[in-house]
């Protein structure tokens, strides 16, 4: 966080206070509502998208099914970025549309995530504008979609103009299945060989790592979570089972839970929840006790 | 409501025998409420399988059968360049064995004629054809069938019960493709739990000819169970489509068999 803050600052620290209060209240209605053995908990997404996927029409991508759906899957808070921010040049409307769509119809579920291209002109004054005019605790970075590597000198620059305003940074590796994209919209998913050299020479860097887990396991995995403050989250998770040999890889308290929804079913990161044998305090962190500490950290 | 999954492997599992594996997915498969498992394919694959390794393939698979009767169903594994190889083993592990069916992968393009001897004798059996099938733009396998290519043999073929392994994989194709041919189920599992897959299966094809599988142990059962309890589609239609259609598509085979279900 940037010293001396402004007053703007101060909007963001109250925003983002009312932020956690927010889950905090829901689950608390859940509790009051419910009867005991049946008491909800909170339940944090930190991947979900507002607006179109380009190729395809899918339930829930208007805001207000979406926020529908959501709520009926009991998640009290969701981080949401654009599937407009992935190949829009126009990233300032944007940024101001996923702002005024999560504050207009998602507001105490919704939090947004900027889209950010370090290829754009004048990229600095984006990211201020998240900060400063959407109180956003966060951004997201699509560098496959936007055209650029992670040893971009832009992309280093970019972790730490992010970590100097106190944003969590979202990177996201894929957005979909290499083997069926559109012939016209093919992308390779991110190559994160420099990523871990990054992470440790950007002190104060929160990275969660969005659509990670399809391909990055076993010792890369463990490299990028020994490496700095790193989170991931399972929505491309696969394999029976597969939270708990996650869990051997990665310590709890890195995992988060994300759906990848609309573009993917929400129950596929939920039954993911029931598949594999976990304790009670391993759920709790997983579904929402460390989003909440790495947003409370954005204070 | 019982749930059948149509498509688990021994691959991706944890345990050191067959036996072993098939237990661990069954402890898995028991969290989420499946009742039977259909598995094909031994500890390690092979693309294109000597008739040797086809036998050994099969061999463990039948092992881990003998363990958990009432829990899993085979499918025997075939290579169409060995068509008479391919007919022994049919014989061998259904006629004279457990199996119900056959699962046809990478070896050959299924639309060769090799495939005709081996599907005219599974349809003396009753056996159904589970063809893999993926259509990617990333490049195939050599030997990698499309569903198009499902279509020709399923055209030829119209007293046969195929199911298209993956639904072509970009199911977006892969449906249009089967369409027409109302003797081709598909099967939902092993690709991403993409929002919108099961609904144009339903709209496209009909509830009935769709059927739940997940392609465990290299996928969760969850994200591909997901892609039924997720889909806008009717309740009626996710009935069908968990158990009811597989039941219905091996109750001839089984009835032979004396299995009752």
């Amino acid at each position: 966080m940037i010293r001396g803050a402004p007053v703007h600052s101060l909007a963001r620290r109250e925003f983002l206070k009312l932020a956690l209060a927010a889950t905090g209240a829901a689950a608390l209605k859940s509790v009051d509502a419910a009867p005991i053995s049946k008491r909800k908990t909170e339940l944090i997404d930190v991947n979900v998208n507002l607006s179109r996927w380009p190729l395809r029409r899918i339930r829930g991508d208007d805001t207000p099914t979406l926020v529908k759906m959501l709520r009926n899957q009991d998640v009290t808070q969701a981080w949401a970025g654009s599937f407009d921010g992935l190949l829009h040049k126009d990233i300032s409307e944007v940024n101001t549309r996923l702002a005024e769509e999560c504050r207009n119809h998602g507001r105490g579920l919704l939090l947004p995530f900027g889209s950010i291209n370090p290829k754009l002109p004048d990229w600095e004054d984006e990211l201020r504008r998240c900060v400063e005019q959407h109180s956003m605790p966060g951004i997201r970075l699509h560098p496959n979609y936007h055209g650029y590597k992670l040893n971009d000198p832009d992309f280093a620059r970019l972790l730490r103009r992010a970590t100097d305003r106190g944003l969590i940074v979202q990177l996201a590796l894929v957005m979909e299945d290499e083997r069926m994209m559109h012939p016209l919209m093919r992308v390779e998913p991110v190559d994160t060989a420099p990523l871990a050299d990054l992470i440790k020479a950007t002190p104060g860097l929160r990275l969660v790592l969005l659509n990670a887990l399809g391909k990055l396991r076993g010792k890369p995995l463990s490299n990028f979570i020994a490496a700095g403050e790193v989170y991931v989250e399972f929505s491309m998770l696969e394999g029976v089972g597969a939270i708990s040999s996650l869990l051997a890889q990665v310590q709890v308290e890195r995992v988060l839970f994300g759906s990848h929804a609309p573009l993917f079913y929400f129950e596929s990161s939920l039954l993911k929840l029931k598949e594999s044998p976990l304790t009670e305090d391993q759920l709790q962190a997983i579904r929402y006790r460390n989003a909440k500490r790495l947003l409370a950290k954005s204070l | 409501m019982e749930i059948w999954d149509l498509h688990c492997h021994l691959s991706g599992v944890p345990g050191n025998t067959p036996e072993a594996r098939l237990g661990k997915l069954l402890e898995y498969a028991d969290r989420m409420g499946i009742a039977r498992l259909c598995v094909f394919m031994g500890l390690e694959w092979s693309y294109d399988p000597s008739p040797e390794k086809m036998r050994q393939e099969n061999d463990e698979v039948l092992r881990a059968l003998k363990h958990f009767p009432a829990r899993a169903f085979g499918l025997v594994y075939l290579n169409p360049k060995h068509t008479q190889a391919s007919r022994d083993e049919l014989n061998r592990c259904v006629r004279d064995g457990p199996m119900v069916g056959v699962k046809l992968w990478v070896a050959q393009h299924c639309n060769a004629q090799e495939l005709d001897p081996i599907i005219q004798r599974a349809t003396e059996l009753k056996a159904v054809i589970f063809q893999h099938t993926w259509v990617k733009i990333t490049g195939n396998l050599p030997g990698e069938s499309t569903p198009m290519e499902l279509a020709e043999l399923a055209a030829r073929h119209p007293e046969t019960k195929f199911i298209c392994g993956h639904s072509g994989g970009d199911w977006e194709l892969g449906l249009r493709a089967i369409r027409p041919h109302k003797n081709v189920f598909t099967d939902l599992g092993g690709g991403d739990p993409t929002a919108g897959f099961t609904k144009m299966a339903v709209r496209e094809l009909g509830a009935e000819r769709v059927l739940y599988g997940s392609d465990a142990g290299g996928r969760s059962f969850a994200s591909q169970l997901a892609k039924v309890f997720g889909a806008d589609i009717p309740e009626p239609a996710k009935r069908l489509i968990l158990g009811e259609n597989l039941k219905r598509l091996l109750r001839p085979i089984l009835q032979d068999k004396g299995i009752k279900i």
